[in-house]
């Protein structure tokens, strides 16, 4: 027991060996499955792949030359870049109209909140399922509907080049946006009324209001969701997997994929080691460049 | 541009606010629509016979034969077993570690804190998914290929859980804390009794999180498992869906649906706790 413990500390004299004690399992495994493989990941890079009579050598940069060299690479890189960069804005504004709409005095809110939110439970392969049903080519339901409104003959969304990356965005910013939507249903709520009274008072324009007072109130809310949309720019991959593998003519393939097919269809793991390095950097880049970003115009407690 | 909520706004000056409040529902009801149409489509694509699966007829005949044929067709019943145990043993392990861990950081200042939280933040940009074939190699090292507890293990410490509770112990007053000790509590009864109790909207928002998240993940386990006795639902269904069927999609619809509704049925009936839970919960 620490005496006058006072403001300063509160579990005084333990306090260091208490806390480690309490970090160190969680530490254990967060160190061995995310630190570690990010760290064996580039020292693996820079070796061959471990053949059955020929162990891994040091190669230098021979896999991220192979790499460069390789037009599937560059194409999943542009093709994800074009994921990511559709789904992340796609998803945020969307969600965005939907927490307004359903904060909103709209008829049938809950109904409206129901139906956003369903995609988010829904298991990504069970996804990947009911849009390769609505995506099937003249029997789907998506071909029913563009026959009767538009007069189109049966189209191949997903087998072929051109509507097939599309339409990957389009399930994935469909399986989103529920999930942001609640974030910034929460802040919404959390906004006082009282800002909209005053604003009201003075007769601004609810577009007005919208830009200088709602929006710049939601700015910690859209940062924590940007953050979520970058990463599953490039994580959420499973539809894609189940339902067009990367084709056609490696038109879906983005860069998890190229490791999934890489690493454990071809296992050659060097290459998906230097391919992972590449993703980790993306991945490390946008950080950085949200943490000046949050350092500059957003405060977190 | 999308409206704001104006509270007792007076009624609008003119027609034309109001045909724009007209076109709003409008266009929020057809964004619903679309969004639960891949759905609909499924479930009426379960419950009539092939034929009908994408003839829409008012009357069609009913049926459940879809699902019977579809639970017979695979182990669904395995499956649904092995994707509780994996989604249970997350849940569990993660409460644990993250409580421990979160209330070091929340409370306990000592040398090198701001590091390590800065380190376990890194796992919030990268996630184990996207380290599989390393995680692959350290699970064969371990000999835990092709077992649930390799499917969990990467996800338990679990940065997401450990930044909530932190952000959350730290609103916990400290005269509250103050008190116990008075009354002889010790750090972890201190834990149990005064932080636990107080961060429940938390812990179920974090806990729902979890668990949809876990029950749907697929990539890695796809990657780890090997075997009927390990594979999770969803990989079980992928197997189901690409070999054994063809192209009999009522039957898959009806296996798609049955995979999903533990956490759809779950949703509708918790679905007003669900999101306050995650307002309470302050995540924003």
């Amino acid at each position: 027991m620490g005496g006058l413990a006072g403001n300063r500390r509160l579990m005084p004299s333990r306090t260091t060996l208490h806390a480690w004690l309490m970090l160190t399992p969680a530490l254990v495994l967060l160190i061995g499955f995310t630190h570690y493989p990010a760290v064996a990941t580039l020292w693996h890079s820079f070796f061959s792949t471990p053949r059955a009579n020929r162990p891994a050598r040091f190669i230098g940069a021979e896999n991220y030359l192979a790499l460069a060299e390789d037009p599937v690479f560059w194409q999943a890189l542009w093709n994800n870049l074009i994921y990511a960069g559709a789904t992340i804005p796609l998803s945020i504004g969307l969600s965005l109209a939907m927490a307004m709409w359903v904060n909103g005095k709209l008829r049938g809110r809950t109904a409206l909140r129901i139906a956003y939110f369903t995609p988010t439970v829904l298991p990504m392969i069970a996804v990947a399922n009911l849009w390769l049903f609505f995506y099937t080519p003249d029997y789907g339901l998506l071909d029913q509907v563009t026959r009767a409104l538009f007069g189109w003959g049966p189209t191949n969304w997903i087998g072929q080049r051109e509507t097939a990356l599309g339409a990957m965005i389009v399930i994935a910013v469909w399986k989103e946006a529920g999930f942001f939507m609640i974030f910034y249903l929460a802040a919404l709520q959390a906004i006082p009324p009282n800002l909209y009274e005053a604003a009201s008072i003075e007769g601004a324009s609810r577009a007005r209001v919208f830009f200088r007072v709602t929006l710049p109130l939601l700015g910690p809310t859209t940062l924590f969701i940007a953050v979520n949309a970058v990463i599953n720019g490039f994580r959420l991959v499973d539809h894609i997997i189940v339902m067009t593998r990367g084709g056609p003519d490696n038109a879906t393939a983005l860069l998890l994929t190229m490791i999934y097919d890489l690493g454990f269809r071809f296992w050659d793991t060097a290459t998906a080691a230097a391919l992972t390095v590449v993703l980790l950097l993306i991945l490390a880049l946008t950080a950085a460049l949200q943490f000046i970003f949050a350092a500059k115009r957003v405060h977190y407690r | 541009m999308s409206a704001t909520t104006l509270p007792q706004a007076a009624t609008p000056p003119l027609g034309l606010p109001r045909l724009g409040t007209l076109l709003e529902t409008a266009a929020a009801w057809l964004l619903a629509l679309v969004w639960v149409a891949p759905l609909l489509y499924a479930l009426w694509a379960a419950i009539h016979p092939t034929g009908y699966a994408t003839r829409f007829e008012l009357f069609a005949p009913l049926t459940f034969a879809n699902f019977a044929a579809a639970w017979d067709a695979a182990p669904f019943g395995r499956y649904f077993l092995n994707t509780f145990v994996l989604v249970t043993m997350v849940l569990v392990a993660q409460f644990v570690l993250c409580t421990l861990a979160a209330f070091a950081f929340a409370r306990a200042a000592f040398w090198g804190s701001g590091v390590l939280f800065g380190l376990v933040l890194v796992q919030l940009m990268i996630m184990p998914d996207i380290l599989l074939v390393e995680n692959y190699r350290t699970m064969r090292a371990l000999g835990l290929v092709d077992t649930i507890l390799s499917i969990g293990l990467p996800y338990m410490a679990s940065a997401f859980g450990i930044f909530l509770l932190r952000q959350t112990f730290k609103q916990v007053p400290r005269e509250l804390e103050e008190a116990a000790r008075v009354e002889g509590c010790g750090t972890l009864g201190i834990l149990l009794r005064v932080y636990v109790p107080l961060a429940k909207p938390t812990y179920l928002a974090y806990g729902l999180t979890s668990v949809s998240y876990h029950w749907n993940n697929f990539l890695w386990p796809l990657v780890i498992t090997n075997s009927v006795e390990t594979r999770p639902l969803t990989v079980g269904l992928s197997v189901f869906a690409s070999t054994d069927q063809g192209i009999d999609w009522g039957i898959i619809s009806a296996a798609t649906l049955m995979t999903s509704a533990p956490l759809l049925l779950g949703f509708l009936l918790f679905q007003r706790q669900f999101v306050q839970s995650f307002m309470r919960a302050g995540i924003k």
